[in-house]
């Protein structure tokens, strides 16, 4: 085991070398600042550097921060530190010229990675492929209908209007009840003990006023996701509309489309003008129509955005028909994890407004153990008529 | 302080910790940075902690975290009751507002919960913050703000900065997912259920008189178990009570007596499901494959 890093001669020194390292994990999709790479620089101080076994606990136990981080760490450590994997570029760009001979610099670091850039070669595994929002190519081009198709024919302005209203009685009903903190009120459960005493000594230590305090409510937040896939396009006119409305009646929801992959559209969708909101939100998921892949899409949700936005005052919305061209066990995966985060999640199938639907697609069965609600939903009104499940999650 | 150094130390005082563990525990008490142990429940998180107190030679001072954890329970709470009683000797007594107020928010009056506890020690102690997934996310962020300045702020008193940083380890069995600003300011651990070696070392460590041979057996015994299909996994707590439970009714064979190693299952298997799909017959084929 005496292998030895690649670019002894590149990089100028050892902290380079680190802020490398911790570029090559963020570029796997790890959440890394510049905090780390100095902790992890300290913590080679603290341990013997030349041996790469402490090394490598020194700098998992800094890096790591989750199980599958850890699990990961060896692998990723490898591939950097233990000339495995593809050679990294230098993060720096280069200069335009670095050809001009007006040398200011004797150490000009330019002029040694031009031979470096050409061997870039040698992919880690596939494990790299994690970013990029869009850009095509994760996903089989069979399975993508890559024919445009504009929203607006879809939605009507006033159906957004309507669907603005649904969306604020849902948000109300969505009350948590169970903040943690209280705060004094005037009608309360509990004594306000800290202010009655305060207020006592005005009357010579008798507490003449009581004071209490109660648990505020508190509002939760609504992450929809709506599928638009191909099987799904009768429906969307609704879900689109309704997704557009609960993005202006309520400041805090989020919104998701995805088909073969994930968008976020809340942005689109916050436009001033609602019909131009649609069509943002057409421009960007472009594929609209085609297969779907439920499971991957929510384990990328649940990779990426779910742990910014989605926390234990989350409801998650699931708005699709449960049919999954991905194996179940990624739907099963993807929601279980989903649901450590402490969120309710809602699956509103519009199939099952069906006579004699049973949920035995093998997508649907997969999910159903970990739903808070499974209902059906095809118009605003059945929309509007889940306050009362709402209201009692 | 090395690693080797720790891991030497902690085995002292009958904790074996594996490279990792070590490692981290090292680091945590270089940099002065909390660390935070992740694992199933019964991996020994918890031991950690009071063994690096032992270490250490100082106070183990613990927080349990449950829902609803608040600030009067984990930081500080006035002691409302004896304010009540020296407010009402004063207007007896006749003194002055001023000096009555002075008086009962002073730090007499205060009632020091573990964190505010942690922070006023003399000598550093280590802070035990278990189970972090069970609190809610505002604890999580009160946490955070007390871990990065160790100072509390007491609104009558003014703030109160550390005499001492404390050594802080929290712990977590992965039933909620925490935020990642928590998660950035620690270092990490991810303590799994420990291989046949160590596990084998910790038994020893902990029950020196069990003979050799059982030793073997009990640990091949659960380490077949921990494989098979369980709702609650055994963790080393668990074995060193079956062990001890064995040791107490005299087996010194696994195989010999059926009837009496069924019973001392309980020890390991914690749910009526467990205790049903281990029977009698995977109980001793298990044990003979232990054998």
């Amino acid at each position: 085991m005496t292998r030895v890093t690649r670019f002894a001669g590149r990089d100028p020194g050892p902290a380079a070398r680190m802020a490398g390292f911790l570029a090559h994990l963020r570029e796997n999709g790890w959440r890394l600042g510049v905090q780390e790479t100095d902790a992890a620089l300290t913590a080679l101080s603290h341990v013997c550097a030349a041996d790469h076994g402490e090394t490598r606990l020194a700098l998992k136990a800094i890096c790591a921060g989750c199980r599958e981080e850890a699990e990961r760490f060896d692998a990723l450590f490898d591939s950097y530190w233990m000339d495995a994997g593809r050679v990294r570029t230098k993060v720096v760009p280069k200069k335009a010229s670095t050809t001009s001979d007006n040398v200011h610099s004797s150490r000009d670091g330019d002029g040694q990675d031009a031979s470096g850039s050409g061997q870039l070669t040698a992919p880690d595994g596939g494990e790299g492929n994690v970013e990029s929002d869009g850009e095509g190519k994760l996903i089989p081009s069979e399975v993508r209908n890559l024919n445009r198709r504009d929203l607006r024919d879809l939605v009507r302005a006033e159906e957004i209007a309507t669907a603005e209203g649904v969306a604020r009685q849902l948000g109300e009903a969505l009350r948590d009840r169970r903040s943690r903190r209280r705060i004094a009120a005037r009608k309360g459960d509990r004594l306000h003990f800290r202010r009655t005493i305060r207020r006592s000594l005005a009357t010579g230590g008798e507490p003449l006023r009581l004071y209490r305090k109660k648990r505020p409510d508190r509002d939760r937040k609504i992450v929809a996701l709506c599928d638009v896939s191909g099987s799904m396009s009768v429906y969307a006119k609704v879900f689109l509309a309704f997704l557009a409305g609960l993005m202006r009646g309520d400041a805090t929801a989020d919104a998701y489309l995805f088909h073969t992959r994930l968008v976020r559209i809340t942005g689109a969708l916050r436009d001033k003008d609602a019909m131009r909101a649609i069509g943002r939100m057409s421009l960007i998921a472009d594929g609209f129509g085609g297969g779907s892949k439920i499971g991957e899409s929510l384990q990328r949700f649940g990779d990426t955005y779910a742990r910014r936005f989605v926390d234990g005052r989350t409801v998650v919305m699931i708005l699709s028909d449960g049919y999954d061209t991905s194996p179940p066990v990624h739907l099963d995966a993807a929601l279980a994890k989903l649901r450590k985060r402490g969120c309710r999640i809602i699956w509103l199938n519009p199939l099952k407004g069906w006579r004699d639907y049973e949920p035995v697609t093998s997508g649907m069965a997969a999910a159903l153990p970990h739903l808070d609600l499974f209902a059906a939903a095809n118009t605003l009104e059945d929309l509007a008529n889940l306050k009362g499940e709402f209201a009692r999650l | 302080m090395s690693q080797t150094k720790v891991q030497s130390d902690l085995a002292g005082e009958g904790y074996v910790a594996s490279n990792e563990l070590a490692m981290a525990v090292h680091l945590a008490l270089a940099l002065e940075r909390p660390l935070l142990l992740e694992g199933s429940a019964g991996v020994g998180k918890t031991e950690v902690a009071r063994a690096l107190a032992e270490v250490l030679d100082t106070k183990l001072i613990r927080l349990q975290c449950y829902e609803g954890l608040d600030a009067a329970q984990a930081i500080y709470e006035w002691n409302y009751q004896r304010q009540l009683l020296a407010i009402r000797t004063a207007s007896e007594g006749g003194e002055t507002g001023k000096t009555v107020e002075d008086r009962i928010f002073s730090r007499d009056y205060l009632l020091e919960r573990p964190l505010l506890q942690a922070i006023t020690q003399d000598k550093s102690p280590v802070l035990l913050i278990d189970e972090i997934d069970r609190a809610d996310e505002e604890f999580e962020a009160f946490l955070l703000e007390i871990l990065a300045d160790y100072a509390i702020t007491v609104p009558e008193l003014g703030t109160v900065s550390a005499t001492t940083r404390p050594h802080v380890i929290l712990t977590s069995n992965g039933t909620r997912d925490l935020s990642d600003a928590l998660r950035r300011r620690c270092l990490y651990a991810y303590v799994d259920y420990p291989d046949r070696e160590t596990e084998l070392a910790i038994l020893r460590a902990r029950s020196p008189d069990i003979e050799a041979r059982l030793a073997e057996q009990v640990i091949g015994f659960v380490q077949t178990l921990r494989k098979e299909e369980l709702e609650k996994v055994p963790g080393i707590a668990e074995t060193l009570d079956f062990a001890a439970a064995l040791m107490g009714l005299g087996i010194a064979d696994l195989t010999s007596d059926p009837v009496a190693l069924q019973a001392s299952l309980t020890t390991l298997l914690k749910t009526q499901s467990d205790r049903a799909s281990v029977t009698t017959e995977v109980a001793q084929r298990i044990a003979g494959r232990a054998a």
